[in-house]
């Protein structure tokens, strides 16, 4: 008896809830892109959602670059990409495209060494080498000597990259390109590069997967990722010498240091950047709008969303392994954000 | 009259289905030819013979990838062709009543499981032992091509075992129903003639040979086309090699991986003409097929038919 009644109550709850939010002026918001920062941007639409209930913003993560398409295509009313557009990209789209970062994210090297219990240490041109295929023992020199005291086995490395194109293989490259000249010329940056050398895994849970099974193999992975999987991970030299392990701290650090030089369009790569304890892995992630955009009640409905994003939006983030983007940054962004014809 | 009408009525609209058919076809063979035109423009038939496949610098050959389908999908028919007759033959001619039933629903079973199951048990289970097997692999065998480089695991070995696996429901349950669907008078015939249970199954096998052969490319068909297992599982390294240890790629492998994160043009525009690859040496092995099971049933219907088989007449 008890149950019946608990079900009429819901359902007649539920018909006056529809019946209410069918009056009200319901504004559904799509998006669409980068993968990497899909659990921010659901934990956000979801919370927002609660706060607004009739403003519903959905968001397909379908990978940078076809959130670029689907933005440039006018598809979807936002876009999200881990590595910013080019100028030709941007001239392909029919009007201005605004970046926005929303959170910054980091990727970290792990590695799987047989009876090597302790931490070790990277510089980029190691890591760089390694990737090349130039270093192809664990006893390298070039590892001994950052690594004074570990018992390095002479086990050939096996080289683990992500084999579907990916926003953490563009922060991965960008940083590499950046430290080694040979890496920008053989290699160069983008989101699937012609691999030297290694095998493919797909998604952070396959290079992990083949990282814990594969003895003398390194790789990287997100941050979150193996923050959540409690998987170990080696720090990295910064440009003061410093070795910092990447963790929320380190990567905000890495976008306080980009404020002072921020472009205009915020599209910039803050891999290796300058400062004290940043982690030289790291980047921001973009959210892309549109200047002038043609539905208004939507662009009022997100501006309106970004400006609680970037504030209390932000709090969100160190939870999902995310850091928030600095205060400086956000100060900028809500001038552009001002732009945005409503 | 009224009958006639009905007869006209059904015709049409099963000819319209039939049709429907043919469109289909045609828009995919179409919209796929229209969107790699930038790359086929650019770079004409050797995207078919190159090997760099550089998204970055705008280079793009498709040989590996090709390679890595061909090879892997004619491993695990040379793997799994066997054992799926194997098992057709013991649960149509020799399994007791008792078993048949049991073993025709695993391999049905078998074939119900999705693809990513595969793909992490694949991962999980079967890469360790691949690995394991490469690593006491003797020095001696590894001067041979076949077992040479390095011994990650993932590779062409594991991906033509799962591809092996994964095909051995398909063609066994059609070669089951084929060698069902022998007339029984053939099995009698060759008792009467004095031949042995093996012998009288070899008649049987041999009268169904169109079906057979019918059932392996069935099997090779979803070897080609096979997606998730394989990207989990072969390594994603596009070369080409002789190499089983060798981390390779398939066509549908690279699909799946860079797609969705394509954003230069010509990068999409040549994961398309992949998939017009795919297409075209799909639509070619089948044809080569149908070319083969016609051959073989108008030989069968030739001078010879009324014969006894010869193997049967020998014994």
């Amino acid at each position: 008896m008890t149950s019946i009644r608990t079900i009429l109550a819901a359902t007649t709850a539920c018909a006056v809830a529809l019946g209410a939010s069918a009056f009200a002026q319901n504004i559904q918001i799509n998006g669409a892109g980068a993968t990497f920062p899909n659990p921010i941007y659901s934990k956000w639409f979801d919370e927002y959602n609660k706060l607004h209930p009739t403003i519903r913003i959905n968001y397909q993560s379908v990978g940078s670059g076809a959130g670029i398409q689907q933005i440039t295509r006018q598809t979807v009313f936002f876009g999200a990409t881990d590595g910013p557009m080019t100028n030709d990209q941007l001239l392909a789209a029919p009007g201005k495209v605004f970046h926005f970062p929303t959170v910054l994210g980091a990727v970290v090297p792990v590695y799987n060494i047989p009876n090597v219990r302790a931490e070790l240490k990277f510089n980029g041109q190691l890591l760089a080498d390694v990737f090349l295929g130039k270093i192809t023992k664990w006893n390298d020199p070039a590892i001994a000597k950052l690594n004074a005291g570990v018992m390095l086995p002479a086990t050939d490395i096996t080289v683990v990259h992500r084999s579907d194109g990916s926003g953490t293989t563009y922060i991965w490259v960008d940083y590499l390109a950046k430290v080694s000249p040979e890496w920008k010329k053989r290699v160069g940056v983008g989101a699937s590069p012609n691999w030297p050398i290694g095998i493919g895994g797909k998604g952070n849970e396959g290079v992990a997967g083949l990282v814990t099974q594969t003895p003398g193999s390194i790789g990287y992975v997100e941050l979150i990722y193996a923050l959540q999987n409690k998987i170990s991970y080696g720090p990295v030299q910064n440009m003061t010498g410093e070795f910092v392990k990447g963790s929320v701290e380190s990567v905000t650090a890495a976008a306080a240091g980009a404020v002072a030089k921020m472009p205009a369009d915020f599209r910039v790569s803050i891999t290796n950047a300058e400062g004290k304890g940043v982690y030289p892995i790291s980047s921001f992630t973009w959210l892309l709008l549109y200047e002038n955009p043609k539905d208004k009640a939507q662009a009022k409905a997100m501006v309106d969303f970004m400006k609680w994003a970037l504030s209390d939006g932000q709090k969100f983030a160190p939870a999902l392994g995310y850091a928030p983007v600095p205060d400086g940054v956000v100060k900028l962004e809500l001038a552009q954000l001002a732009k945005i014809k409503v | 009259m009224r009958k006639k009408g009905g007869d006209l009525g059904f015709r049409v609209a099963t000819g319209l289905f039939g049709l429907v058919l043919i469109a289909i076809v045609g828009a995919i063979a179409f919209e796929l030819s229209r969107q790699s035109l930038p790359t086929i423009e650019k770079f004409g038939f050797s995207f078919w013979r190159t090997q760099t496949w550089d998204p970055i610098a705008g280079e793009f050959g498709a040989l590996p990838f090709i390679w890595g389908t061909l090879y892997s999908s004619i491993l695990a028919l040379l793997i799994a062709t066997p054992i799926a007759l194997g098992i057709a033959i013991f649960i149509v001619e020799l399994a007791p009543d008792r078993l048949q039933r049991p073993l025709v629903f695993l391999t049905e079973l078998l074939a119900a499981i999705p693809s990513i199951v595969y793909g992490l048990w694949g991962v999980f289970v079967l890469v360790p032992a691949v690995r394991w097997l490469e690593m006491s692999m003797p020095d001696t065998l590894r001067q041979l091509p076949f077992f040479s480089g390095p011994r990650p695991g993932v590779g062409m070995l594991a991906a033509a075992l799962i591809l092996a696996i994964m095909v051995i429901p398909f063609t066994s349950s059609v070669a089951r129903e084929v060698l069902k669907s022998v007339p029984p008078a053939q099995r009698e015939g060759a008792y009467a003639l004095g031949a042995t249970r093996l012998e009288a199954i070899r008649a049987a096998l041999f009268y169904a040979r169109t079906g057979i052969l019918g059932a392996v490319m069935l099997g090779f068909g979803r070897a080609l086309g096979e997606t998730m297992a394989v990207t989990m599982v072969i390594g994603n390294d596009p070369k080409v090699t002789w190499s089983l240890f060798a981390p390779q790629y398939t066509m549908a492998s690279v699909l799946a991986n860079e797609f969705s994160e394509a954003a230069d043009p010509l990068h999409v525009s040549a994961l398309v003409e992949i998939g017009l690859v795919l297409f075209t040496i799909t639509l070619v092995v089948n044809l080569l097929s149908r070319l083969l099971i016609w051959s073989m049933a108008r030989s069968a219907r030739g001078p010879a038919a009324g014969a006894a088989d010869p193997e049967v007449a020998a014994a």
